[in-house]
């Protein structure tokens, strides 16, 4: 279990000194996949090196397992960091480079020989033990350090974009591939990335940062529906933002006023207590959870601007009434007839319970 | 046929290539001529004259003679004629040899954490840094040489400074000895060791050193396994570029050796000067490329073996 409680870093001093982290607080779980997801800048490769040892914080305090880990060095902590180039030593061949770890560690030979061919195994590199690095691909190499990070067995494995470099094809493959493997070795992963997409499909938890500070925790479904603020709901997929009216609090959901005038049920924002009524909130509506209709019986009701077909689904653009734009997205069904055309006068809807509240 | 091959609109890939050998060979020749006049030339000279006998007042007589080849490691003795090791012709190739060997050290023991140090500065930086190594080089030798002098000597800066404030009563003896020549090629030589090191080190990739710690290494460990062995090439270009010069170092032992401390250029310069034996002289020069040429096949030979091992 990583503690983190308060970690601010600073760099420079006086008008141009940069917080990079600021006042970040965490508790990672062992054995989790914990992924900081967030726009570059925003401090998530700042904490990862923080936790390796490569970067000493300003402020706060770091433990794993009760153990603080900011009085040891890089390389009295049991981590290991799968870095963003590989970094494999390219003066190495594969399984030299794997078994670097275990014999700074001073561990047995036979122990090590044992260990790099299970590693070599995992990853699937067997066949390439001898080659030198330059001499296999990206996505091999991509293994290779994977396997170097994970043999001498760290209790915490950091990934530092590691798919980056990776074309779509190979990164989708890797992504499942990473999964597997955390859960095979049972080792926690502190993952970095700026690819949503990526954070939703792979992390047990994941902690959204921007500006230096953590903006909401959560798993991948609870980030997706119940977006705790703008930034998140923005980051995370595509959403539509509206203005409403809090009108009042009923049960577990909140009524609010569109700006149409019509009424409807909305799902209160994230760790707060409810707005007071009459207050002007904000409302995250995902594209796909919106449908065309009537005009006459709908929500809101706006001209549409905008058809762009993307093969597995189609993406409407109406202007709505009010001026805000919404988007939304309808899967193409075989005989499903498009009965809109751009300049049509159209309706949204949405079901009650699935626009969310954001904080302001 | 030739001007019909010009207005070919289209000639064939084989006339192309053919054209290029030879417009390639063309572009070469004022390079091959130059160097076959300035390089081989005046080597050819020293190998005839290292086979001719010594003219009266320098110069040599047309008369061959393996003397010369035969005096640099024997001499007769003037009265008996008995024949001995020309032991002071040996003494300077040890001493040169010795001298350079440690100069190459020195220099890569000050060189290596230099280089190390300016390529860990910010990119803008390294540059000044830089000039900063380069500024005595372009300073002329000679001057440096005495400014080393000034420092060394009994009357001066440091044997001053260490006697006014009562750390020994006499001067330190420290001019005239091979100290001084090993200091004073140190200080010439150092920056044709730290720029082959330093151009290894800008290239290398620092994510490789933080892996190194990553992985339980230590800074020694890491210095050992990962850092020395990438830049590698820098230290075997850097070692050359400072033992070979050093062999052959004039000014350097002539000021601060004082006449004591002979080395091979300073041997080779009085055959020529004083002692008016040319063909000794181009001998001695020759067994000098000799000795370079067989010093580095055995050091590159040394360093290819264990750059099969772990490179």
């Amino acid at each position: 279990m990583i503690e983190i409680e308060g970690l601010t870093k600073t760099f420079g001093e006086g008008p141009t000194a940069f917080t990079a982290l600021d006042d970040v607080s965490v508790t990672i779980q062992s054995n989790e996949f914990f992924t900081l997801l967030g726009p570059s800048g925003c401090g998530k490769t700042t904490l990862l090196r923080t936790i390796a040892g490569f970067l000493d914080p300003t402020r706060g305090k770091l433990t794993l397992d009760g153990e603080d880990l900011l009085s040891k060095p890089p390389h009295h902590r049991p981590v290991n960091t799968v870095f963003q180039s590989y970094a494999l030593f390219p003066h190495m061949t594969v399984s030299e480079n794997i078994a670097f770890g275990l014999q700074m560690l001073k561990r047995p030979k036979a122990e090590i020989s044992a260990t790099v061919s299970e590693m070599l195994e995992l990853v699937q590199m067997t066949a390439m033990a001898d080659r030198k690095t330059a001499q296999i691909s990206g996505g091999q190499q991509q293994r290779v350090a994977l396997a170097r990070a994970l043999a001498p067995r760290p209790k915490v494995l950091l990934l530092d974009e590691p798919l980056s470099a990776l074309d779509f094809k190979l990164r989708k493959e890797m992504q499942l591939e990473l999964k597997r493997l955390q859960h095979e070795t049972g080792i926690t992963f502190v993952f970095v990335t700026h690819d949503q997409e990526e954070a939703l499909t792979m992390s047990d938890r994941i902690a959204v940062m921007n500006a230096g500070t953590i903006r909401q925790i959560g798993g991948p479904r609870d980030i997706y529906d119940h977006p705790a603020e703008r930034f998140v709901a923005d980051f995370i997929g595509d959403t539509n933002f509206l203005k409403a009216q809090m009108l009042s609090t009923e049960g577990a959901g909140s009524k609010v006023r569109l700006s149409s005038g019509a009424e409807i049920m909305a799902k209160p924002a994230q760790g707060e207590p409810p707005a007071t009524n009459g207050a002007s909130v904000t409302l995250a509506v995902r594209p796909e959870h919106a449908d065309l209709c009537d005009p006459n019986s709908a929500l809101l009701a706006g001209s549409l601007k905008n058809v762009v077909y993307f093969g597995t689904d189609t993406h409407y653009h109406v202007g709505l009434e009010s001026g805000e734009m919404f988007i939304l997205r309808r899967q193409n069904q075989p005989g499903h007839t498009q009965n809109w055309a751009t300049g049509d006068r159209v309706g949204l809807d949405f079901a009650p319970g699935t626009a969310q509240i954001l904080k302001d | 046929m030739s001007d019909m091959a010009l207005s070919d609109p289209a000639p064939s890939p084989e006339t192309r290539a053919r054209r290029e050998r030879r417009s390639r060979w063309l572009l070469l020749t004022p390079a091959l001529v130059i160097l076959s006049l300035a390089a081989s030339g005046p080597l050819l000279v020293v190998v005839i004259y290292s086979f001719l006998t010594p003219g009266d007042y320098g110069g040599v007589e047309w008369q061959f003679s393996l003397d010369p080849w035969f005096n640099v490691v024997a001499e007769r003795d003037f009265f008996t004629e008995e024949l001995k090791l020309a032991d002071a012709h040996l003494l300077v190739f040890w001493r040169s040899i010795k001298l350079s060997l440690m100069t190459a050290i020195l220099c890569l023991i000050v060189g290596f954490p230099t280089a190390y140090f300016i390529a860990t500065r910010p990119a803008h930086r390294r540059d000044m840094w830089m000039l900063l190594i380069m500024i005595p080089f372009w300073t002329n030798l000679l001057i440096r040489t005495f400014a080393i002098m000034e420092l060394i000597r009994n009357q001066g800066t440091i044997n001053t400074l260490l006697m006014a404030s009562g750390v020994i009563d006499e001067p330190i003896q420290m001019l005239y000895t091979e100290f001084s020549v090993l200091v004073g090629m140190t200080y010439v030589y150092l920056p044709l060791m730290i720029l082959p090191i330093y151009a290894s080190m800008e290239r290398l990739d620092f994510n490789l050193v933080e892996a190194g710690y990553d992985l339980y290494a230590t800074r020694l460990q890491v210095l050992r396994r990962i850092i020395f062995p990438l830049v590698k090439p820098g230290v075997v270009a850097g070692s050359i570029l400072v033992f070979v010069p050093c062999l052959g170092a004039y000014v350097t032992p002539r000021v601060l050796g004082g006449g004591k401390q002979l080395m091979l250029g300073n041997l080779i310069e009085l055959q020529f000067g004083q002692l008016r034996n040319w063909p000794l002289g181009a001998a001695l020069a020759l067994t000098l490329l000799a000795v370079v040429m067989v010093a580095l096949v055995f050091y590159v030979r040394a360093i290819g073996r264990e750059g099969e091992h772990n490179a």
